[in-house]
């Protein structure tokens, strides 16, 4: 049974079809692992046994029936922001503690549609402000390749749970980093979809122009599958972007002849380790060789990026998040008037990053400081975007490391906000012009920690994005999952 | 320094947050940093750009206007963690006159 967490979806569904094994087998097999591992690892906040088995059997039945989906009897396990009908969703905050959405996020409406096993809620940092899933209100999830270190975050909990091998994939979100740093950082892959190929619809909003759900995998064609499965237009989302959606597995087992990769000048920074540096040149020799034209490009606005993502998400945050106030939903402290009433339930409910985040964007939208902040922050955005397309003028996809580090050691940054801001240097670009881009295992430092490569695309070029990824896959064959955690 | 102490507890009130002594210490260095790294955007020449709210295109989406089910009043209130049958309670909001 311990080579399960080798196949990918599409060879665990021709074993379902071909009643090799039980829907209800494969996920007895995954809650098995769960209450082994997890106690090392934190990545569930909400293991759901009950549902995850009573999924599967209906998954059973399905088969037995002879029905088909991309889906059917897969166990998955989710990030805690996604609305679950039924199922307790509270963004890791004690704000939203005991809140039971009373319908599905659209992602989640379609993985049922697709026949998917609910196994649990992952953790994150609170309110997905964070890049190490410290700042949880309810645990910490450790880094599966050392657990003393953090897993990256704020997707920290469906990194963690996919490079343990506690599901087959998860859902994550995506604002600054959050998917593709923690799966850099854990070793598995992870998308950021194009801004608006994904509905956000029952996805809790933090910062609603830069947001984007993705899938975290272990293979190339797993992020395929689960990416065919959750984009699409949906009149639900007004961002959402009504175009086909076409089939990314049609776009895996091709050479890269012809592909042009640009390489930006401006991500040779100074604090990069040496490993990173080592790793992400090879990967870069591996990609020529395999038919890739190599081209430097310059996005020169990128040393402005950090700047201006803090400040339009922080400002997007504090808005978002004046919805919670005692009185729809989750936590109430009572006080002696209305005003009283929030400030204590506020001050209770929220965790300190997010206090901090909700001040400073209050502070750069607010009447004196807007222009200097957030108006510049809009225009510096521009000047991000305009990089990229004439970056995309002389290439079809750009190169970079996920991570100028790799995992971090817990509590190593959390007193230092702005350092820990730092570390996204090289994903929030993507966010700011809402392009698509992948997190790709791309090898190992000296301690056996992973570094992630990141291969960013078009708008709506999620297939060769794919298509580059999986060359890359097919000749490194990194390990996903460490050795000690798969007997 | 470019946030005071007193710019922080004015805008966590602003927020509705209520901050103790230590954590507007703390905020406010942080914040007065993480500000000043900021203003590294003010190096940049942004005359005639227009600012970029949103990354792809939005346009006003029209829908069908079709009657579709939707919450019943309970459900909407299911979550409330105070209520009257199927209102939100809330503490008095205008004073009462004596």
């Amino acid at each position: 049974m311990g080579d399960l967490i080798n196949l990918t979806i599409k060879e665990l569904r021709e074993m379902l079809k071909k009643k090799e094994i039980s829907s209800v087998e494969l996920t007895r097999y995954y809650l098995k692992r769960m209450s082994l591992i997890d106690n090392e690892i934190k990545a569930y906040v909400r293991p759901t046994e009950e549902i995850a088995l009573e999924m599967a059997k209906e998954a059973d039945e399905k088969i037995t029936r002879g029905e088909e989906a991309p889906l059917l009897g897969i166990p998955l396990g989710i990030k805690d922001i996604l609305c679950t009908k039924g199922i307790e969703t509270t963004c890791a905050s004690n704000i939203l503690k005991g809140f039971i959405p009373p319908y599905d996020a659209t992602v989640m409406k379609k993985l049922k549609e697709a026949g998917y096993v609910h196994l649990g809620k992952l953790n994150m940092d609170e309110f997905a402000m964070g890049s190490s899933t410290e700042n949880s209100a309810f645990q910490t999830t450790r880094n599966p390749w050392d657990t003393a270190r953090i897993p990256g975050g704020s997707s920290g909990g469906s990194a963690a749970a996919v490079a343990s091998g506690l599901c087959v994939a998860s859902l994550g979100t995506d604002t600054g980093g959050s998917i593709r740093q923690p799966a850099g950082l854990c070793g598995v892959i992870g998308m950021k979809p194009t801004y608006g190929r994904v509905s956000r619809y029952g996805l809790i909003a933090f910062a609603s122009s830069l947001d984007q759900i993705g899938p975290f995998s272990r293979t190339v064609s797993d992020c395929a599958t689960m990416l065919n499965v959750i984009a699409g237009y949906d009149p639900m989302d007004s961002t959402s972007i009504p175009e086909p959606v076409p089939d990314y597995h049609s776009f895996l087992g091709k050479d890269l002849k012809g592909v042009r990769i640009g390489i930006p000048a401006e991500y040779a920074i100074e604090g990069i380790e040496d490993d990173v540096r080592k790793n992400y040149e090879e990967s870069l020799k591996v990609l020529e060789e395999q038919g890739a034209a190599l081209v430097d490009i310059s996005l020169p606005h990128t040393p402005h990026a950090v700047a201006t993502y803090y400040i339009i998400c922080t400002a997007e945050a504090s808005s978002n998040l004046a919805r919670y106030d005692g009185v729809k939903y989750g936590l109430r402290e009572e006080g002696k008037d209305i005003i009283d009433m929030y400030k204590n339930t506020r001050n209770k409910g929220f965790g300190p990053e997010v206090k901090r985040r909700i001040i400073l964007g209050t502070y750069v939208l607010s009447s004196g400081y807007y222009d200097a902040y957030y108006r510049k922050a809009g225009k510096v955005r521009t000047l991000i975007r305009r990089d990229f397309d004439a970056a995309f003028a002389s290439c079809d996809l750009i190169v970079t490391p996920v991570s100028p580090t790799t995992a971090f050691k817990t509590g190593e940054r959390i007193e230092d906000p702005l350092t820990m801001y730092l570390s996204d240097i090289f994903t929030i670009p993507a966010n700011l012009a809402g392009l698509p881009a992948v997190s790709i295992p791309g090898g190992f430092d000296s301690r056996g920690l992973p570094t992630g490569l990141h291969i960013i695309g078009k708008a709506l070029d999620e297939g060769p994005i794919l298509r580059a990824a999986h060359v890359f896959e097919s000749v490194m064959k990194f390990r996903t999952v460490p050795e000690r955690l798969t007997n | 320094m470019k946030i005071t102490k007193e710019t922080v507890e004015y805008v966590a009130h602003l927020a509705r947050l209520q901050l103790g002594p230590e954590e507007i210490d703390a905020y406010t260095g942080q914040i007065d940093k993480i500000l000043e790294y900021m203003e590294s955007l003010n190096s940049l020449d942004t005359d005639g750009v227009e600012p970029t709210s949103h990354p792809v295109p939005v346009a006003c989406v029209m829908r069908e206007d079709a009657v579709k089910p939707s919450f019943t009043a309970d459900e909407s209130v299911g979550n409330a963690p105070a209520r009257i049958d199927t209102f939100f309670k809330v503490p008095p909001i205008i004073e009462q006159e004596e």
